[in-house]
C-alpha cells in the first residue's frame, strides 16, 4: 500500500480529492495554534472581536491602544505581574522528577516482567491496563483525605509521587512492549559469559534499549507536564504548576486584559510541545505504535 | 519489579480501597445550639447557632465522618434509587421518564460521558482511518508535514487545546462569531445552548483523539502484505473492494488496540468541561468528582468517593469485555 504503485492509476478526481482531504485535515490540525499564536499578540478587543475577524488579523483596536500593531502586553501580565515564571520553575521540577523516577521504575519493572516466566506476570499486566482505564481523578479522591491527615497535602513531592505512581501501568507496559522486541539469547550469552543478572542488564541490554527508554521517557514527560486533575487538586496556590495556574487565571474575575494573560500563557505551554514534537517526532510515532504492534 | 510493584500496590490499589472506605461515610452534621432568646415586647425566638468548638471536636474524633452505610451512594447526588422509584410510578411515558432522569447529577454525568465516548471514539476512528488511507496516497513530500502537525493537537495539553479551540468557537471567537453570521442568530452561543456546548465539546474531542487512530492505522497500512493486495488487483477486485476485503481484515488487531485506548480516554473526559467552562450544560463523571472535591467550604470526600466507585463500576463494564479479548490474544499469542 505504500507510494508510487497504487497513485500513478488513481483517476484525476480522486488523486486530487485526497490531497484536498489531506490539505484540509492540515488546517484543521494546525491553524488554531496559528491562529492563537497570532492573536496572543493583540489586545483582548481584538483578538475576541464580534464585529469581524480582520481586527484580529490586523489588529485595529491595538493599533489604536498601543500604538503598534502587536503587543507583549499579554505575555508581560502572565510572566511578570501574575508570576507565571514561578509556575515554570514548578513546572519543571516535576516534570524532571517525575520522568526520572518512572523511568527507572518502569526500566527494571519492564526488564523482570519481560524476562519472567511467571504465570503472574500475565495477570500484572492485566491489572496495569485496568488501573490506567480508571480516571485518575477516581484515584486522586482517594489520595485527598490521607494528604489532608498526614499534612503532605499542597507541596511539590507529594505531586510528584502521585503523578510517578499513576505513570507507572503505562510506562511498564510500554517498556515491557520494548523489552520484549530484544531477544532473550542477548541476556542469556552475557550470563554465560559470567555476568551476574544485574550486569547482563546494565552492559547488554541497556546499551540497545535507548531508543525505547528515550520514548518511554518522552511520554512520560508528556503526562506528567500534561496533568491538571493531579496538579489541580494536591498543589497550593504558591506550588502551582504551568496548568493549574492557566485554569486560575480562568476563575479570576474577567478584569480587562486578564484573559489575554490567559492566552499568552497558553502559547507559552504549547512551544515546549512544538519543540519536543520537532526532534523527538520519529520516537513518538513508534511509542504510539509500539504498543499496538507487539501487545 | 518489585519497586514498580510496590509504587503501584501502594498508590493505585489503596487508594482504590481508601475510596470505598470513605464513600461508606458522611461529614458530621454540625453541632447545633439552640438559644430561646425572648424580647420584652414581641414573644421568643427560638436560634439555632452553631457550636464550633463541638464540630471540631467530633471532627478531631472521628475524622471520617459518621458512618453512613450505603446511603450516600443511594442519595439524589449519586444514584438517586428513590427518586428513579418515585418517577417511575408517576412516569407518563419514556420521554418523561427519561427526562426526569436527566434531571439528577449522577445521571446527567453518566448521560453526557457516555454519548461523548461513543461519539469520539466513532468519529476519531473513522476519520483516523480514511486519513490514513489518503496520506498513504499522497507525495511523500506533504507526509512528513502532516505527521507532525497531526502530533500536536494530540499532545497537546487537554486544558491547553480546548482553550485554544474554545476561545476560536465561543461566540466572540473567529468561528463562533461567523456560524453567528451564518444563521444570523446573535444568540446563537455555546453559553446558551445546550446542545450546541455538547457538539463543541464533541468537536474538541474529535479534534484532539482522531492523530492517534490516524497515526497507528497509518503504521498498520505500511505492514498490509503487497502480493495480497495485488492479487487482489488482478482478480479485479474495485479499490473500495481492496479496502474492505483486504486493507481493514489486516488492521483488525489495531482496530481492538485503539478501540481500547479511546474508550479509556475518553470516558475520563474532564479538562474540556473545565475549558469550555461548560459545567451548567455538560458534566461528566470524572467532572462530578472533580466539583465535589474542589468545593470552597468543605471538600464533600464521601460524595466524591461514592461517585468514584460508581465510575470505576462503570468503566470496568465496558472495558472487560474488551479487555478479556485482549488477555485471550496475549495468552494465545505469546504462549504466557
Amino acid at each position: 500500500m505504500s507510494a508510487g504503485g497504487p497513485l500513478s492509476r488513481r483517476p484525476l478526481w480522486l488523486r486530487t480529492f485526497t490531497i484536498g482531504f489531506v490539505l484540509f485535515w492540515l488546517i484543521v490540525a494546525a491553524f488554531p495554534f496559528a491562529w492563537t499564536v497570532w492573536g496572543s499578540f493583540k489586545v483582548q478587543a481584538d483578538f475576541f472581536s464580534q464585529d469581524s475577524w480582520w481586527n484580529a488579523v490586523l489588529g485595529t483596536n491595538t493599533l489604536r491602544v498601543t500604538g503598534s500593531a502587536f503587543t507583549t502586553d499579554g505575555y508581560y501580565g502572565a510572566w511578570v505581574t501574575t508570576g507565571f515564571w514561578r509556575a515554570v520553575v514548578n513546572t519543571a521540577i516535576v516534570t524532571v522528577c517525575v520522568t526520572t523516577i518512572s523511568l527507572t521504575f518502569g526500566t527494571l519493572g519492564g526488564y523482570a516482567l519481560a524476562r519472567s516466566t511467571h504465570r503472574y506476570r500475565f495477570w500484572i499486566l492485566i491489572a496495569a491496563l485496568f488501573f490506567r482505564a480508571m480516571p485518575e481523578v477516581t484515584l486522586v479522591s482517594g489520595y485527598l483525605f490521607p494528604f489532608f491527615r498526614f499534612n503532605i497535602w499542597g507541596y511539590l513531592p507529594t505531586a510528584i509521587i502521585v503523578l510517578v505512581a499513576l505513570n507507572q501501568p503505562f510506562t511498564l507496559w510500554m517498556m515491557y512492549s520494548f523489552f520484549q522486541g530484544i531477544p532473550r539469547d542477548l541476556d542469556e550469552s552475557a550470563m554465560v559469559d559470567g555476568c551476574t543478572r544485574f550486569q547482563a542488564f546494565r552492559l547488554a541490554v541497556m546499551p540497545v534499549m535507548w531508543p525505547g527508554v528515550i520514548t518511554t521517557g518522552l511520554f512520560s514527560f508528556l503526562l506528567a507536564y500534561n496533568d491538571f486533575t493531579v496538579t489541580g487538586l494536591v498543589l497550593s496556590a504558591p506550588n502551582q504548576t504551568m496548568v493549574p495556574k492557566i485554569a486560575s487565571y480562568l476563575g479570576t474575575v474577567q478584569s480587562e486584559g486578564a484573559i489575554m494573560f490567559a492566552v499568552a500563557a497558553v502559547v507559552s505551554v504549547t512551544i515546549p510541545i512544538f519543540i519536543l514534537v520537532m526532534f523527538f517526532q520519529r520516537y513518538l510515532v513508534s511509542g504510539l505504535t509500539a504498543g499496538a504492534v507487539k501487545g | 519489579m518489585a519497586p514498580s510493584l510496590i509504587a503501584m500496590a501502594l498508590f493505585i490499589a489503596l487508594p482504590i480501597v481508601s475510596i470505598v472506605v470513605q464513600s461508606l461515610y458522611i461529614d458530621h452534621p454540625q453541632v447545633l445550639i439552640q438559644t430561646e432568646t425572648c424580647q420584652p415586647f414581641g414573644g421568643c425566638v427560638t436560634e439555632s447557632t452553631v457550636d464550633v468548638a463541638a464540630t471540631a471536636r467530633l471532627r478531631e474524633e472521628a475524622p471520617l465522618g459518621q458512618f453512613n452505610g450505603f446511603g450516600t451512594y443511594l442519595d439524589r447526588n449519586h444514584l438517586a434509587a428513590a427518586e428513579i422509584a418515585a418517577l417511575w410510578q408517576g412516569t407518563e411515558g419514556w420521554g418523561d421518564f427519561l427526562a426526569g432522569v436527566y434531571n439528577l447529577p449522577l445521571w446527567r454525568a453518566l448521560a453526557f460521558t457516555l454519548t461523548y465516548c461513543v461519539v469520539v471514539t466513532l468519529a476519531a476512528m473513522t476519520l483516523g482511518f480514511f486519513i490514513a488511507l489518503a496520506v498513504d496516497a499522497v507525495p511523500r513530500l506533504i507526509r512528513g508535514p502532516v505527521i507532525f502537525f497531526s502530533l500536536i493537537p494530540m499532545l497537546i495539553t487537554p486544558l491547553v487545546g480546548a482553550l485554544i479551540l474554545f476561545w476560536m468557537l465561543n461566540s466572540e471567537g473567529v468561528l463562533g462569531a461567523a456560524l453567528q453570521n451564518l444563521f444570523n442568530d446573535p444568540n446563537l452561543s455555546t453559553r446558551t445552548s445546550a446542545p450546541l456546548t455538547w457538539i463543541m465539546l464533541m468537536v474538541y474531542g474529535t479534534w484532539t483523539n482522531t492523530p492517534f487512530s490516524f497515526i497507528v492505522f497509518y503504521a498498520g497500512l505500511q505492514a498490509v502484505p503487497r502480493e495480497t493486495l495485488e492479487a487482489a488487483m488482478i482478480d479485479g477486485a474495485s479499490r473500495w473492494e481492496r479496502v474492505r476485503f483486504v486493507v481493514l481484515p489486516s488492521l483488525r488487531p489495531l482496530v481492538l488496540f485503539v478501540l481500547l485506548v479511546q474508550i479509556m480516554d475518553n470516558f475520563r473526559v474532564f479538562e474540556p468541561i473545565i475549558s469550555f467552562n461548560a459545567g451548567a450544560n455538560a458534566s461528566s463523571l470524572a467532572y462530578e468528582i472533580y466539583r465535589s472535591l474542589n468545593t470552597q467550604t468543605s471538600q464533600l470526600f464521601g460524595s466524591a468517593a461514592a461517585t468514584s466507585v460508581i465510575t470505576i463500576g462503570f468503566i470496568a463494564v465496558l472495558i472487560v469485555p474488551i479487555l478479556m479479548r485482549v488477555a485471550r490474544e496475549l495468552q494465545s499469542g505469546r504462549g504466557a
